[in-house]
C-alpha cells in the first residue's frame, strides 16, 4: 500500500511537471515599441499595434498565456536567443541572414515596400547621405546602392536625421513613415520609387523551439483562412492592405 | 486643414479600438487614466490645462517612477559598494596573502575593465551562471545540449525568474543585478581610495595603539577605521558623483530608466497612436533630465561638504587643525 501511494505521488509529481512545461508556461513576447503602427506604447503607457493585437489573437488561438516584454531593436536577437524571451513580433522582416540566427513563422505580413522620405523633391538617392535604423534590410539596402549610409538605433532617430538636416533622406519601412509625413504639413514628402524588400514580416523564435513555432504557424493560418488577418491589417495599415 | 481630418483618411485608432477590444480584456483606455475629468477631449483644450493633462497620462507616471528607480539604485548602491570596498581594502591590506592578493586583484582588474565593457558582460554572465546552476541542481535528467548553436537553453524550472512570473518580477530581477554589477564596480574604486585612506593614518597612531596593548584588530577598529573617513571623504564623494552620473548606465543593461522614458516620451507622437500629439520634443526631456542631475550633484555636493566638516573635527589634519585655530580665535 504504501509503494503503491509512493508510486502515485512520483506519477502525480511527474505530470506536474509535464504540466509546467507544456500550458503552465507563459510565453514571454518581445517587441521594440517603438515603430508605430506595428508596436508602440500608447498614452496609458502599454504596448500597443499592430502586432499587439495580433500577437494577443494568436496565443488566444494557440492557447497559450502570454506576456509582452520591451527590447532594444539592438540586443532583440540576441535576448531572444539568451532567454530572456521567446519571440519577436517586432515588424521583422524575415531573411537569410536573420534565418541563420533565429527561426521565423509563416509571414502575418506581406512583403513589404520601403520608401525613401526627404524635405525636398530631387535629392541623390544614389549618392546623397541616407539614414537608416541599425541592422535592418533598409540599412542593408542603402549600403549597397553606393549612398552613404548613416544608421541610427531608433526609428525615430533616422527621421530627425532628415529634419535637422544631417541626412537628405531617410529608408524605412513605408508603413511607419505615411502617418509621419501626412502629419509633417509638408516638411517632409516621399521621394524616389517604392522598394519591395525582405520576405514579408513574421514573428521570430529560437531555432530550437519547433513546437512554439508550430503552435503559431497553426494560430497565423487559420487567421489568414478567416479573414481575421486582412481585417486586422486593413485596420492598422489603411484598406486595401490585407491581402491573405 | 480643420482639426476633425487632419489624419487624412485614416480614421483614428484609438476610437476604433475603444469598439474593436474584447471588453473584459480591455485595459483602461489612456483618457481614464488621467486624474482631471476636463483630459476627456484633449482635442479641445489648449496650454496650461493641456499640459497639466499630458503630463499626467499613464505613460508620463511611468517615466516618474524611473525616477524612483534611479534614487532607489543610489540608495541601494551606495552601501553595497561601499561596503565591497571596505571589504576589498581590508584583504588588500592583510598580512595573510592569499587574500591580500585577492584584494588587489579585484581592485586591480575592476578598475582596469572598460566600465560598459564590465556592465554587458557581467550582467550577461550573471545571468546565465544561476540559469545554469539552478538547471544542474534542478533538472538532473535533462539530456539536451545547453547551447544548441547560439541559444542557451535551460529548463523551464530553471528559468530565472520563471517565465510564468509576473513582469515586474522580470524587472526586479533586472533591476537586483544591475545594482550587483553596479555595485562590484564602485566598490572597486572605494576599495581602492579606502586603501590609501587606511595608508594615510599617520603610522604614530598605530605604533601607540600597540604600545597601549592594543590587539591588531582592536587598534583596527579603534583607532584606525574611525580616523580614515576623513582622508577617504574626497575620494568617496568624488565616487558619489560619477555614480550619480553612471545611473544611465541601467539604459544600456535593459532597463527602462528615465533616459529610456525621455527618448520614447520625446520622440514624434502622431495624432492616429496618440491623443496628445506632438513633434520631436525629445530636447526638452533631456533638459529635464539634465536639471535632475545637476540639482543631485548640487545637493550633493553641499551634504558632502558638511560631512567633511564634521569629520575633520578634532583630527589630527590640516583641515581638522583649521577648525581648531578658528574655535579658538
Amino acid at each position: 500500500m504504501k509503494h503503491l501511494i509512493l508510486t502515485t505521488a512520483a506519477l502525480a509529481l511527474s505530470a506536474g511537471f509535464a504540466l509546467a512545461d507544456g500550458h503552465g508556461k507563459t510565453v514571454r513576447m518581445g517587441t521594440e515599441g517603438a515603430y508605430a503602427p506595428y508596436n508602440f506604447i500608447n498614452d496609458a503607457g502599454e504596448i500597443d499595434g499592430f502586432e499587439r493585437e495580433l500577437g494577443d489573437e494568436m496565443c488566444k488561438r494557440a492557447e497559450l498565456t502570454c506576456e509582452w516584454v520591451k527590447n532594444d531593436w539592438d540586443s532583440i536577437i540576441p535576448n531572444l536567443v539568451g532567454g530572456n524571451y521567446d519571440t519577436i513580433m517586432a515588424g521583422m522582416s524575415i531573411t537569410d541572414e536573420r534565418d541563420e540566427v533565429i527561426d521565423f513563422t509563416q509571414d502575418y505580413y506581406p512583403p513589404t515596400a520601403s520608401t525613401y522620405v526627404a524635405t525636398s523633391e530631387g535629392v541623390d538617392l544614389e549618392g546623397g547621405v541616407i539614414a537608416a535604423q541599425t541592422a535592418t534590410i533598409q540599412a542593408g539596402y542603402v549600403a549597397e546602392s553606393g549612398a552613404t549610409l548613416v544608421e541610427f538605433a531608433t526609428p525615430e532617430e533616422t527621421v530627425a536625421a532628415v529634419r535637422n538636416g544631417e541626412a537628405d533622406a531617410v529608408f524605412a519601412d513605408r508603413d511607419y513613415l505615411v502617418p509621419l509625413v501626412e502629419e509633417s504639413g509638408g516638411e517632409l514628402m516621399f521621394v524616389g520609387d517604392d522598394v519591395p524588400l525582405g520576405g514579408g514580416v513574421g514573428m521570430g523564435l529560437r531555432e530550437s523551439d519547433t513546437d512554439l513555432k508550430t503552435k503559431f504557424d497553426a494560430a497565423i493560418t487559420s487567421m489568414k483562412e478567416d479573414g481575421t488577418l486582412n481585417a486586422m491589417l486593413d485596420k492598422w495599415f489603411g484598406e486595401g492592405t490585407g491581402t491573405y | 486643414m480643420s482639426k476633425a481630418n487632419r489624419s487624412g483618411h485614416w480614421p483614428k485608432l484609438s476610437d476604433k479600438l475603444t469598439k474593436s477590444r474584447d471588453p473584459a480584456r480591455c485595459q483602461p483606455l489612456n483618457r481614464d487614466t488621467t486624474i482631471y475629468n476636463y483630459c476627456s477631449d484633449p482635442d479641445a483644450l489648449e496650454g496650461v490645462k493641456w499640459l497639466s493633462c499630458y503630463l499626467t497620462t499613464g505613460v508620463h507616471f511611468q517615466f516618474y517612477n524611473a525616477f524612483v528607480k534611479v534614487l532607489l539604485l543610489l540608495a541601494v548602491t551606495a552601501p553595497v559598494a561601499l561596503s565591497f570596498g571596505f571589504a576589498g581594502a581590508t584583504a588588500a591590506r592583510s598580512r595573510f596573502l592569499p587574500l591580500s592578493w585577492l584584494g588587489r586583484g579585484y581592485i586591480a582588474v575592476v578598475r582596469g575593465v572598460p566600465d560598459i565593457a564590465f556592465f554587458l558582460f557581467f550582467v550577461i554572465a550573471l545571468d546565465q551562471m544561476f540559469e545554469y546552476v539552478r538547471h544542474v541542481a534542478l533538472c538532473p535528467d535533462w539530456e539536451d545540449p545547453i547551447r544548441q548553436g547560439a541559444d542557451f537553453i535551460v529548463c523551464q524550472q530553471a528559468k530565472l525568474p520563471l517565465s510564468s512570473a509576473r513582469e515586474w518580477v522580470h524587472e526586479t530581477y533586472a533591476f537586483a543585478l544591475a545594482v550587483f554589477t553596479f555595485a562590484i564596480v564602485f566598490g572597486a574604486f572605494a576599495a581602492n581610495v579606502l586603501f590609501g585612506a587606511m595608508q594615510a593614518v599617520p603610522h604614530a597612531q598605530l605604533e601607540t595603539a600597540e604600545a597601549y596593548g592594543m590587539s591588531p584588530r582592536q587598534t583596527f577598529w579603534r583607532v584606525l577605521v574611525p580616523q580614515m573617513w576623513v582622508f577617504a571623504l574626497p575620494g568617496l564623494s568624488n565616487l558619489w558623483q560619477i555614480l550619480i552620473k553612471a545611473t544611465p548606465l541601467l539604459f544600456l543593461l535593459g532597463i527602462e530608466d528615465v533616459v529610456y522614458w525621455a527618448r520614447e516620451l520625446g520622440s514624434t507622437k502622431t495624432a492616429r497612436f496618440s491623443d496628445y500629439p506632438h513633434g520631436d520634443w525629445r530636447m526638452w526631456y533631456f533638459l529635464a533630465l539634465l536639471v535632475f542631475y545637476l540639482v543631485m550633484t548640487w545637493g550633493s555636493e553641499r551634504l558632502l561638504n558638511r560631512i567633511g566638516a564634521r569629520l575633520s573635527y578634532g583630527q589630527a589634519t590640516a583641515g581638522g587643525e583649521a577648525m581648531r585655530k578658528g574655535a579658538a580665535l
